[in-house]
């Protein structure tokens, strides 16, 4: 009987004391084990995890920060805090960020601008994810005229110029929101938006992969089995497609970002006073010339937001694919 | 008693389309073309043929994992041609496959515990967790695996442990019949005969009635007490192991048996009357008997009327063929009568 050497001999005398604690079981590694393996050699993608978790703890304790750092609310308009000109007050240690014309604290502003980012990118990113892989499955198992809807569907999706449309529906759903109040104004829009064209590049994904999954030996041998169609989908199936899901979400996680600030950008997104990054660079363009720190400040803040998503994106693929389509 | 699956007259169709819209039919394939034979109680029954002759496609109707064209399926003097849902269900606990590849027949995201157990949960049996698991890793060892590796996945086993855990998990429901396409082609020689030995003392054990499909003759010849061969759709001959490897009657199984390899230099200058060309399409099969573009034998009516599978005068076994091969015959294609 041959003895996994992998799993029975461990690399490193740490590895080596665990193993003897653990009682001397020979532990088998766990696709999720051997991709933490390789995932914590790669130190951008580390960096980039660590990045992410900084800003997913400031937005959900932005109030927290904020009185940490001894700054004004982010809708605190003080009127002293612009110069005689009207002209704002470049950043000083009590504004560390400087202020924006309307005397509001950029740096507080920046803060609570996590808070939209990241709802527009994991909420926008779970809800397109879902419906593709959902319907992507269907398609692929089922093939015939589930998939010949489905893609067909996904070909016109495709073929909508999504930022005119988001300028279209935006400013159509602007005051009262759109159908009956199930699209609210501002963050509503650009979620329902996200969800509406996203979820076609997960679908493809998902669908073409289910296509050659399905015809593997151990999707027959459950059939055989007597499995249902529901259990050979989602049990058998589902779980071979986790690596590429994760993969594909980190990686439209900062494409969402991004278009949330391009519609609010163009006034037709996040409305004030909520803070939206890509709203301040907005109102901050006029200004340029005198108040470079109302720019720069939510430009940095996304850029690097939207860099840490890659990368990670980036990192995930190469753990969790080593041998990608094998 | 009656045996205990009998199939007739069955016939697989695969549709050739053309078109993305709107599809075409413009032919068919026509993998299994009118097969009947019995498969007996607790006999092995041996399929063999080459690539493409519809040996998998014949155990794939039978376990009901397709659907056949036309003809019958009877389990236990019932028909199954057509049953759905429940009963279906029921009867897959009778009718259990190990499958050919064993690094595609394992779900690389899943255990070796839970793969084993799926039978289980899915017929809902045992579903006392600890009663569970304790039933897998007895199943575990039965098949000669470790019960320990119960948490490890596939990718940690080799070919010839894989393909034990493919047998543990057919064993799972106890079932009567067990259809083993090609289960030990993917594997090495040296681990060959291991599988074969654990399928011979688990029939024995659990009294199973085994379908054994190859292309490996000598392996058939092993296991089986009974071998079906199959050229282009169809069965060509059918009969006891001793008595179609010791005299075959067909050309086509003449020319298989002649072909296998023999660790006998003495034999070596014996002058064998190979096959020449390659298996006609099965899209457009030649007209009455299939055989007869590559038969040395072939006369004017083999290509005018299709030979029926009959004992002829004198013959053992079942063969569908109008010029049985003589006993001369065997003896100049260097296939002996070792009985």
């Amino acid at each position: 009987m041959s003895v996994n050497v992998a799993g029975a001999l461990p690399s490193s005398s740490g590895d080596n004391l665990e193993f003897l604690e653990a009682g001397g079981e020979i532990a088998a590694r766990s696709p999720l084990q051997l991709f933490w393996r390789r995932f914590r050699q790669d130190r951008v993608a580390l960096a980039s995890l660590g990045f992410i978790v900084l800003l997913v703890i400031i937005a959900l304790a932005a109030p927290l920060f904020v009185k940490l750092f001894g700054l004004p609310g982010p809708n605190v308009l003080n009127p002293n805090l612009t110069d005689e000109f009207g002209a704002p007050l470049g950043p000083s240690g009590g504004h560390p960020f400087g202020v924006d014309p309307l005397g509001q604290d950029v740096m507080s502003r920046v803060i609570y601008g996590t808070r939209v980012s990241l709802e527009v990118g994991i909420v926008g990113t779970a809800i397109s994810t879902s419906i593709g892989v959902t319907l992507g499955v269907l398609a692929g198992f089922y093939r015939g005229w589930v998939d010949t809807i489905f893609s067909r569907i996904a070909d016109v999706v495709l073929s909508i110029p999504l930022l005119l449309l988001g300028l279209g529906i935006g400013a159509a759903c602007a005051v009262r929101g759109c159908a009956s109040g199930l699209i609210q104004p501002g963050l509503g829009v650009i979620i329902f938006l996200i969800a509406l064209a996203n979820w076609t590049y997960v679908y493809r994904i998902v669908r073409g992969l289910v296509l050659s999954l399905r015809e593997r030996e151990f999707v027959e041998a459950s059939r055989a089995l007597g499995a249902s169609d529901a259990r050979i989908m989602f049990r058998e199936i589902l779980p071979n497609l986790v690596a590429p899901i994760i993969v594909y979400s980190s990686l439209l996680i900062p494409q969402n970002i991004l278009f949330e600030a391009a519609l609010s950008f163009l006034g037709v997104g996040v409305r004030p006073p909520t803070a939206s990054w890509g709203q301040m660079i907005a109102a901050a363009t006029p200004i340029f010339n005198t108040a470079w720190w109302y720019m720069t400040f939510p430009g940095v803040a996304l850029l690097l937001t939207v860099l840490a998503f890659n990368l990670l994106g980036d990192g995930l693929q190469d753990a969790l694919n080593p041998r990608y389509a094998r | 008693m009656s045996a205990l699956v009998e199939v007739r007259d069955l016939v697989k169709h695969f549709p050739l389309t053309r078109g993305i819209v709107l599809q075409r039919r413009f032919g068919e394939v026509k993998a299994v073309d009118g097969v009947s034979f019995d498969i007996e109680r607790g006999e092995t029954l041996g399929i063999v043929g080459e690539t493409g002759c519809g040996k998998s496609t014949t155990a794939r109707l039978i376990m009901r994992l397709l659907e056949s064209t036309s003809g019958s399926i009877k389990y236990e003097g019932r028909d199954i041609t057509r049953v759905k849902g429940a009963e279906l269900k029921a009867i897959r606990r009778d009718m259990q496959m190990i499958f050919q590849d064993p690094y595609s027949s394992l779900n690389p995201r899943k255990t070796v515990g839970s793969i084993i157990s799926e039978p289980f949960i899915i017929h809902r049996v045992e579903s006392d967790k600890a009663a569970r698991k304790l039933a897998v890793q007895e199943l575990m060892e039965t098949v000669g695996l470790n019960p320990e590796h119960y948490n490890r996945f596939p990718h940690e086993f080799s070919g010839g442990q894989r393909q034990r855990i493919g047998v543990a998990r057919a064993l799972a429901l106890k079932p009567k019949l067990l259809i083993a396409d090609e289960p030990v082609s993917a594997l090495d020689v040296s681990i060959q005969a291991q599988v074969l030995n654990l399928l011979r003392d688990l029939q024995r054990r659990f009294g199973l009635t085994v379908v054994f499909i190859a292309h490996d003759l000598s392996v058939v010849r092993h296991m089986c007490d009974r071998v079906a061969v199959m050229y282009l759709g169809k069965v060509v001959e059918l009969g006891g192991g001793d008595a179609l490897y010791g005299a075959p009657q067909h050309p086509y199984t003449g020319a298989l048996l002649a072909a296998v390899p023999v660790p006998d230099p003495a034999r070596h200058h014996t002058e064998r009357r190979l096959l020449t060309g390659d298996v006609p399409s099965p899209a457009n099969p030649p007209k009455a008997c299939r055989f007869h573009t590559r038969c040395p034998k072939a006369q004017e009516r083999c290509s005018v009327e299709e030979p029926l599978l009959r004992v002829p005068e004198g013959g053992r076994t079942e063969v569908a063929c109008h010029f049985p091969l003589t006993e001369g015959e065997l003896a100049q294609m260097g296939v002996r009568s070792a009985g």
